[in-house]
């Protein structure tokens, strides 16, 4: 829609979106949980989402004098401000949501709303050996580029016999629930690209992990798509070194340890998972009756090719699995976890794989907090898992 | 297309045959089907060229106060290219006509030395320019167009105040360009579908949409139609055949033409009139509905609003071309540029759009020029990527909606009495359909799970089962204005 400008200015009305309804500030107290939790001293200085992905980028085009940035409305810094600034340093040839005639004998044209361009000029691009990091605008309208993310990026090296490859290729979307967005602003259409081998997909849940995974993915020799989680651009800040880092791939992290439960997740649910989990303790059941439920969460950050030896082994010591994540539950990449999981720890499970998830429903605006994998999902999917 | 080189010449073809074995590459069927298309006969083909081109030269009959004038379209196709040429070894027999064959290497120019002129009635006071193509509009229709568009001004000003009040969650504007959407609703009849892009509220404005109804959309509250699923803005009616507003932009351009088609083939009297933005006509959907829209015949008029602006890309980085109406010709549509800024100018030429397209059945393209007043939205700063004198000079002295009042005071239509009263009776009602609506409590639960489908299948009533479940065990997660 309408709107793609609608989230910049939101920042407060995110938060008082938030307070409004109570599903949402329990993951606001989550958030700052875990920046908490999780800052460590000394690492940096404190930025919120978008200025990690925004300080990547900066890295990126620093270290890579073949490195493009492009996309609609990037060159006046994006709707997110992601790409603030990025023009003015290294100039509207290497930064540009517009074709920069005037510069240069060799022109780029791209068309600001042509998705399938977007993606396929990146594709172009990424062969001749550049690193092409493309934004679109929102995940929603990822779709008219679906054909050449399947059938062009994917397949490049393979179908060239490792003749060609789009490799340097990154395609960067915001994902997922911000309070307001509806139908068109507000989807998870991660499963979509996790069915298509030969592309990696890759969502980060914090400004540190941002800037390492996004570093990775653009210097990473196979074409990624980089799902950001919108919601958490402004709200989620933590300290991130100033420097060059990077994190690696098909890696999953636990970030939180414990015996009774495993929870896997990715992006902004990891924030509602982790207020459950704390929750989550302090309930006790009948299998733990003292302590309450000891939950261990699994952030994924690479869903394809992805970690399962971590989630393997998590699973194999608590026994129990539960998959949250805001897109449909029905063929979603909860799906593919509990499968695998399944395949793999049969024998040691001791209660059905749960799924708390978004319903099977359009997303939709007013009925969201209804849609929405809340915290006291979780937490009721925790307990009758842990209860089974 | 070998084929056609060889058929054409056969020098060229024994060359061709000798530089790259070209007997063994080309088909017999190939070579064969292209003479059964020649023997079709040159002459048949002129003769239906030459049709065409008569049919080229329609005349509408417009009646105006000052002049009467009929219009002539362009014409596309030159008739004598091919009259006094009737030597089939000079021109070649292709699918669709003649082509001529020259020696001379020339590419087509990437750009006409003119840009296309930007047909207007009204000059900047208001006053219809001596010898202008117009059509009639009596006072009623043209009382009611100001109206309006006073209307369209006011409920930006309120809704958008409301926006910024935190009362709704968003908001988007038509200032500066409420002439493209009243003056095109009012050209054409409430059977004509209409498929909208989102800065066209005035077209329902003009179907009797009322302010409540736009106001309970925006609030998404139980009686907006669209039960509070969608955005605000996102507006659609049945009852005045408007297609609910969806947002990826273009999607609604190909979408026009199937239904443009389904009119022609049920023989109605109407046509499809679809909008989009300058920065639509960059996607992919924008092509693929023009030329099947061309192809097909199909009764639809697309007008681009070319505003100037796609968020902050301006349209010089948008596209090279003359703007949209260039495209047009290449697709084999019908196209007119004309000053969106001036209503009797857009209610013209969507008046003649809309008899073409339904009596020709075909396709006609509108570029109307204009200029985004107001930001992209409300989550919008334009002041960060324009100059505030360039929105200055078109709120002001391009403002098409007082250019058409100048007209209408000039006629003795209009009066600042009726003008005074006109705004204070519009803040009034639309303060109270605020008011209303905001007080009209939600869609029920229910409605989040309806629709996906005709039937709510299985999976779908399962999880309503389970969410009414924990709505009962958790009421304080969820918001208490949603009936359970
Ligand atoms: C497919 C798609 N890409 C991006 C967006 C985000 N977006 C919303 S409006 C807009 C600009 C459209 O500009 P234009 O067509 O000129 O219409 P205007 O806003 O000027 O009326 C964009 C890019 C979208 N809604 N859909
Ligand atoms: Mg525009």
């Amino acid at each position: 829609m309408a709107t793609a400008t609608t989230f910049i200015t939101r920042g407060r009305r995110v938060v008082s979106s938030i307070s409004r309804r109570r599903f949402s500030s329990s993951c606001q107290n989550a958030i700052q949980q875990q920046q908490q939790e999780k800052s460590q001293p000394g690492g940096g200085k404190s930025l919120n989402l978008y200025s990690a992905i925004n300080q990547a980028l900066h890295i990126a085009l620093e270290t890579d004098s073949r490195a493009y940035v492009f996309g609609e409305d990037v060159s006046f810094g994006g709707v997110f401000r992601c790409t603030t600034g990025l023009a003015d340093r290294f100039g509207k040839s290497r930064v540009f949501n517009t074709p920069l005639c005037e510069q240069k004998a060799r022109k780029f044209h791209i068309k600001f709303c042509f998705m399938q361009g977007i993606v396929g000029f990146g594709i172009g691009l990424a062969a001749m050996g550049n690193r092409a990091i493309a934004e679109i605008q929102f995940a929603d309208y990822i779709f008219p580029a679906f054909d050449q993310i399947v059938n062009e990026a994917a397949k490049f090296r393979y179908r060239s016999g490792n003749q060609f490859n789009c490799g340097g290729l990154t395609i960067r979307a915001p994902y997922g629930a911000v309070g307001h967005g509806g139908h068109y602003h507000s989807q998870s259409p991660e499963a979509f690209f996790c069915h298509v081998p030969g592309i990696k997909v890759v969502i980060p849940r914090s400004p540190r992990q941002a800037k390492g995974l996004l570093l990775s993915c653009i210097r990473d020799p196979n074409p990624v798509v980089f799902f950001e989680p919108k919601w958490l651009y402004r709200l989620s800040v933590e300290e991130v070194p100033e420097d060059d880092y990077m994190l690696p791939l098909s890696e999953a992290e636990v970030i939180r340890e414990g015996s009774d439960i495993t929870l896997v997740g990715w992006g902004a649910q990891l924030s509602i998972m982790e207020q459950a989990c704390i929750d989550a303790e302090k309930s006790p059941t009948l299998v733990a009756l003292q302590e309450g439920i000891s939950c261990e969460l699994i952030d994924l950050k690479t869903l394809i090719p992805w970690d399962k030896e971590t989630v393997e082994v998590s699973v194999k010591k608590t026994g129990r699995l539960l998959i949250s994540h805001e897109a449909p539950v029905t063929g979603g990449f909860g799906a593919e976890i509990a499968a695998s999981i399944l395949d793999r720890c049969f024998l040691r499970l001791e209660a059905p794989v749960a799924r708390v998830c978004g319903l099977d429903t359009p997303f939709p605006l007013v009925f969201e907090p209804f849609y929405m994998p809340t915290k006291n999902k979780i937490l009721d999917a925790i307990k009758s898992t842990v209860n089974y | 297309m070998a084929t056609i080189w060889l058929r054409r010449s056969r020098t060229i073809a024994q060359s061709l045959k000798h530089k790259y074995g070209l007997t063994g590459i080309l088909g017999l069927e190939g070579c064969n089907s292209f003479q059964n298309l020649h023997a079709s006969s040159p002459s048949s083909t002129n003769h239906d060229r030459h049709l065409l081109v008569s049919t080229y030269k329609y005349s509408t009959t417009i009646v105006s106060d000052k002049r009467l004038k009929s219009t002539v379209a362009l014409k596309h196709l030159d008739s004598t290219a091919f009259a006094s040429d009737s030597d089939d070894e000079q021109a070649l027999d292709f699918p669709g006509g003649m082509v001529s064959y020259t020696s001379e290497m020339q590419f087509i120019s990437e750009s006409q030395e003119k840009r296309i002129p930007c047909y207007r009635v009204l000059d900047d006071n208001g006053e219809i320019i001596n010898g202008s193509d117009l059509e009639l509009v009596s006072k009623e229709v043209a009382v009611k167009m100001y109206n309006d568009m006073v209307t369209l001004q006011m409920m930006d000003n309120i809704f958008y105040e409301a926006q910024r009040q935190g009362r709704i969650s968003f908001y988007l504007t038509s200032m500066g360009e409420e002439a493209i959407s009243i003056a095109s609703a009012a050209a054409l009849s409430t059977e004509d579908y209409i498929l909208p892009q989102y800065r066209e509220p005035g077209v329902l404005l003009w179907r009797g949409f009322t302010i409540q109804e736009f106001a309970n959309q925006l609030f998404g509250n139980k009686a907006d139609y669209g039960k509070g699923r969608q955005m605000p803005i996102h507006y659609g009616s049945n009852k005045l055949n408007y297609i609910t507003i969806s947002s990826p932009i273009a999607t609604q351009l190909p979408q026009a033409v199937g239904v443009a088609y389904s009119l022609k083939m049920d023989k109605k009297d109407a046509c499809v009139v679809t909008y989009t933005g300058d920065g639509g006509t960059s996607e992919g959907d924008f092509h693929a509905a023009l030329n099947f829209a061309a192809v097909t015949d199909a009764p639809v008029v697309f007008i681009c609003r070319n505003n100037g602006w796609a968020i902050s890309t301006n349209v010089s980085e948008q596209f090279r071309s003359d703007g949209v109406v260039v495209k047009g010709q290449a697709y084999g549509v019908r196209s007119i540029r004309v000053d969106g800024n001036d209503a009797l100018a857009v209610y013209s030429a969507i008046h003649s759009a809309r008899k073409t397209a339904i009596s020709e059945e075909r396709p006609v393209l509108v570029e109307a020029l204009t200029y985004r007043v107001g930001h992209h939205s409300t989550s919008d700063d334009s002041t960060k990527y324009r100059p505030v004198d360039e929105i200055e000079y078109w709120k002001s002295a391009r403002n098409p909606v007082n250019r058409f009042r100048n007209w209408v005071e000039s006629n003795g239509w209009w009066s600042d009495t009726e003008e005074t009263e006109l705004r204070s009776s519009l803040k009034k009602q639309l303060l109270q359909a605020i008011q209303a609506a905001e007080k009209t409590e939600k869609p029920p639960v229910s409605d989040l799970f309806s629709d996906v489908y005709d039937v709510t299948p299985s999976n779908l009533r399962e999880q309503e089962n389970q969410l009414r479940e924990t709505i009962n065990k958790y009421p304080q997660d969820y918001p208490s204005d949603v009936p359970v």
